[in-house]
């Protein structure tokens, strides 16, 4: 049995929404009743069936939506994916890769057939049958990384490495938090986690690098990381800040339960085998708070963790302006009885 | 989290004696499945099980990465040596089921150059062998010079000349021919990288007349895994796993830690990559530093010691593992 694709939106009319079963396999972010930044980095390994992590590359019933919105970006703004000429050769390993994964993972939906370097993809939820050459840029009708990346959820930096450092060199960048490749591009790690408050003081970035440089092949890692958005879009770039800033003064009593969303990043590292660089997938999870409150757990717990977050990271994240309003809403569900341990619904 | 790699079963395919001095194995996966693809300087970590004891010793794959049907090494001998490999020459055979380490590269192009320019001494030929294949794959603009003793032992020169034509220049030390470092490093169009690999009196020559030439550091790549040096024979304790050892003769300190059944993570055993660098809790006597890791300032401190290729002489020596 196959996925059931949803027919929605992340704009306009925000008719996303999640099935009960997505809002159980949703990737709660805390495992306590608190939150401050960790290395928390670990293998990127196959997890239980029927959770997020149950293909190391997870496509779910918002796939076509996702990528209908993704052409919508691109087509108003085609600076969201880039690619330095050096990293041809990394686009290609992660065509490789995403075709591999989810022709694993998912093979009444997609079907990958090597003959040499002739390759043929089939995506059948976007109506895609296409062979090619692999290595041979002329044989497909966008670049790798762009072809498959239209064709994968989630954005995707491809780092190069050198001198020590990681370089952000190559992206598809959609459905971000805040953030800019076409600022971003050609920076190295330091320099484009610069604004991050409190993490640099804790050396967090250096060893992160560290971890980061000597990721090996066939051993990807992962983390989770989080922020808010108000109504479910997953374009909240700067370069639409205008869009979407103000919808963050639209929140009232009344509105919280289906305007907040709880954003959730599954962030993954891979080694790319050719180009010896790294692919950094960024999937964008998202929960509005009428669908997290259905779990009693996560509705307590995330009360607590809101309630309790430092006024830095609160402002780093956005949160500002209608915290107080969340907090609020969140604290009638949260009756102080304990959460049980783990990040899982009861 | 261990940062060690992934293992591959491998079985020899293949094993071509090259020449007096190297010897060629052939690796395929003993399920028939395609190896790793690879990117050209990756190497890997051979284990050699000779009886109770098992040597680790890295290896650039030679290889094209564009053919993952089997890897291949070349390994050459060194009568000297600790012995690894004289058990790759005199032990391995084909058919012999062997465990190697998924690739690792820390000798990786760098895909921006405008122009590759390699110089390679002795066996520190075998990295260039996978660059080349990988940049005359891709249309890439590259150049070797390759020193060797005498023209017998120029391994691959034949192969190379044959592959790539003018683009392989040869030295023969027998003939006193030379590599004109200064002219080649003065006459490079802008956007070169230089790469190295070979003896290490080679690469520390060149790395140095390119730093007087004005070469940028990021412009300068080289390949320095040092070999583990015999020596005396020391004891050491080890104070978080509560247990005393000996470093024998012909043992690195980091196989006598892995003998006792103590696993610090590591990735070239080569005294380059940083892995496995340890804190030295207390110690009297002296450091036999060999590695490439570590500034000097570490060296003369006595805090810090990597056990893959650095050893010890005196009365104590306790370390955080």
């Amino acid at each position: 049995m196959g996925i059931t694709f949803r027919k929605e939106t992340f704009r306009d009319d925000f008719t996303f929404k999640n099935s009960p079963e997505h809002i159980r396999r949703f990737p709660f972010p805390f495992h306590e009743d608190s939150y401050m930044y960790a290395v928390n980095i670990e293998p990127h390994v196959v997890g239980p069936k029927g959770s997020v992590l149950e293909n190391l590359i997870d496509v779910d019933e918002h796939y076509v939506a996702e990528m209908q919105d993704r052409a919508l970006v691109l087509a108003e703004d085609p600076l969201r994916c880039q690619s330095l000429p050096h990293m041809t050769l990394a686009g290609w390993d992660l065509l490789e890769l995403l075709m591999e994964q989810q022709a694993l993972g998912y093979p009444e939906h997609f079907t990958l057939t090597r003959d040499g370097d002739r390759w043929r993809w089939i995506n059948r939820p976007l109506g895609i049958d296409d062979t090619f050459t692999f290595g041979d840029t002329s044989t497909l009708p966008y670049g790798p990384m762009e072809y498959i990346t239209r064709q994968s959820q989630g954005d995707f930096c491809i780092l190069d490495q050198r001198d020590g450092n990681l370089w952000m060199d190559a992206g598809m960048v959609t459905t971000q938090a805040d953030w800019s490749l076409d600022f971003d591009i050609g920076m190295n790690f330091f320099e484009w986690h610069a604004p991050v408050p409190l993490a640099h003081e804790k050396g967090i970035f250096v060893r992160a690098l560290k971890f980061l440089t000597n990721i090996q092949q066939g051993k990807p890692a992962r983390r989770l990381n989080w922020t808010m958005t108000i109504n479910p879009r997953l374009d909240t770039s700067p370069e639409n800040y205008h869009k979407w800033g103000p919808d963050r003064t639209t929140v009232t009593p009344e509105n919280v339960g289906d305007k907040v969303h709880l954003r959730v990043e599954l962030q993954s590292f891979w080694r790319l085998p050719r180009s010896n660089g790294i692919v950094f997938p960024i999937r964008c999870y998202l929960i509005k708070m009428d669908e997290l409150v259905t779990q009693p757990k996560w509705a307590r717990r995330l009360h607590r963790v809101l309630r309790d977050l430092p006024e830095e990271l609160a402002t780093y994240k956005g949160l500002t302006r209608y915290r107080p309003t969340l907090v609020e809403w969140l604290s009638k569900l949260d009756d102080g009885s304990a959460t049980s341990p783990g990040f899982g619904p009861d | 989290m261990s940062t060690g790699t992934t293992k591959l079963d491998v079985v020899v395919s293949d094993v071509v004696p090259v020449n007096d001095l190297v010897t060629r194995f052939h690796f395929r996966r003993r399920d028939g499945e395609l190896l790793p693809t690879f990117s050209g300087g990756a190497h890997v970590v051979v284990e050699m099980r000779d009886g109770d004891r098992t040597r680790l010793n890295p290896y650039s794959l030679m290889g094209s990465p564009l053919d993952t049907r089997e890897y291949t090494i070349s390994v050459r001998r060194v009568d000297a040596g600790r012995g690894g490999s004289l058990f790759m020459h005199s032990r391995v055979h084909a058919g012999l089921e062997m465990v190697i380490s998924y690739p690792v590269n820390l000798f990786s192009l760098d895909l921006r150059a405008k122009k590759h320019l390699m110089l390679a001494g002795g066996i520190g030929i075998t990295p260039f062998m996978a660059q080349t294949a990988q940049l005359a794959g891709s249309g890439g603009n590259f150049e070797l010079h390759y020193t060797c003793r005498t023209a017998s032992l120029g391994t691959y020169a034949d192969v190379l000349q044959e592959r790539y034509g003018r683009r392989i220049r040869l030295y023969h030390d027998d003939r006193e021919e030379r590599i004109e470092l200064d002219r080649l490093l003065t006459s490079q169009p802008l956007g070169t990288h230089l790469y190295v690999c070979g003896p290490a009196g080679m690469i520390n020559w060149v790395r140095a007349r390119a730093a007087e030439l004005g070469w940028p550091p990021e412009t300068v790549h080289y390949e320095h895994f040092a070999a583990p040096q015999p020596g005396l024979p020391f004891d050491v304790t080890l104070a978080v796993s509560g247990k005393t050892i000996r470093v024998g003769e012909q043992q690195s300190l980091l196989e006598a830690i892995e003998a006792a059944g103590v696993d610090p993570p590591y990735l070239c055993r080569g005294g380059v990559c940083g892995q496995c660098e340890t804190n030295v809790i207390s110690y009297d006597g002296k450091f036999i530093h060999n590695d490439h890791w570590l500034g000097e300032e570490d060296h003369r401190s006595g805090c810090k010691i990597m056990p893959c290729v650095s050893r010890f002489e005196g009365k104590s020596l306790v370390l955080e593992r």
